[in-house]
């Protein structure tokens, strides 16, 4: 059951980043989230909103990046979608093997699995990737 | 407000940066990435970062950290890094990376392990 839900698109420029992750923060601070959870939160809306700025939509900003809170029973959900070329989650190589340690890049997704309860990548039937990602109460 | 100040020192000839706000994407990952590149530019190859007043840091924070690193030892230098916070450390944890990077509490002792 949804209590609460809330709904932004932003234009495909780094400055969303930041206004995505302070949405997101303000919410879950409204679900009674504490410290600790909100930075995790703070940590995996910055990843997910990098990512689709940038790897999604290549910052093109006629490109929206659509972006769900919900506060449910079971905690916190996250939704990102953006409309770029999408992308095999598994095919991301794992930063952390030894050949990947020193590379400049890749470590978001990493982020998000260690900073959130569950995170599932699909992509949209138009097009784009949807992310969703859920912190539990 | 700049997202990320970065004040520079001398001890011989160890350059300290002293670190503050955020390395994130955008802004604060670019002024550690001149900086650095600029600091190599004029031949200062032992670099000891301290993030003691960084209170935040990204993957894009963590990727350049690493790019640095990786362009110092390139130049046969050394970058450290000094006073992680826990949420640093944390991410370095996460990454990996504690084993890849030389990390100091102690500025003295920091500056006393550049050969």
């Amino acid at each position: 059951m949804i209590k609460e839900k809330k709904e932004i698109n932003l234009p495909s420029r780094i400055e969303s980043v930041e206004t995505a992750t302070q949405a997101a923060v303000d919410f879950a601070s409204k679900s009674g989230f504490d410290a600790d959870a909100l930075f995790a939160i703070d940590m995996a809306m910055r990843e997910v909103a990098a990512n689709a700025v940038k790897h999604g939509n290549r910052e093109d900003e006629t490109k929206l990046v659509e972006i769900t809170f919900e506060n449910r029973e079971e905690g916190f959900w996250i939704t990102v979608r953006d409309f770029g070329e999408g992308f095999a989650v598994e095919e991301i190589p794992d930063p952390t093997n030894s050949e990947n340690l020193l590379k400049a890049s890749g470590r978001g997704i990493l982020f998000m699995r260690s900073f959130m309860d569950e995170v599932e990548w699909s992509i949209h039937k138009e097009g784009g990737m949807i992310v969703k990602m859920l912190k539990r109460h | 407000m700049a997202e990320l100040n970065i004040t520079e020192r001398q001890s011989g000839d160890i350059t300290i940066l002293d670190l503050s706000g955020k390395v994130t994407i955008g802004e604060g990952s670019v002024a550690l990435r001149n900086t650095i590149r600029r600091l190599l530019g004029e031949g200062k190859k032992k670099i000891l970062l301290n993030l003691g007043q960084v209170g935040y840091v990204d993957s894009s924070g963590i990727g350049e950290l690493v790019s640095s690193f990786s362009a110092v030892n390139r130049e046969s230098g050394s970058l450290k890094l000094l006073n992680l916070t826990q949420k640093i450390q944390d991410l370095l944890a996460i990454t990996k990376l504690l084993t890849v990077f030389d990390v100091y509490d102690s500025e003295s002792e920091a500056v006393s392990n550049f050969s």
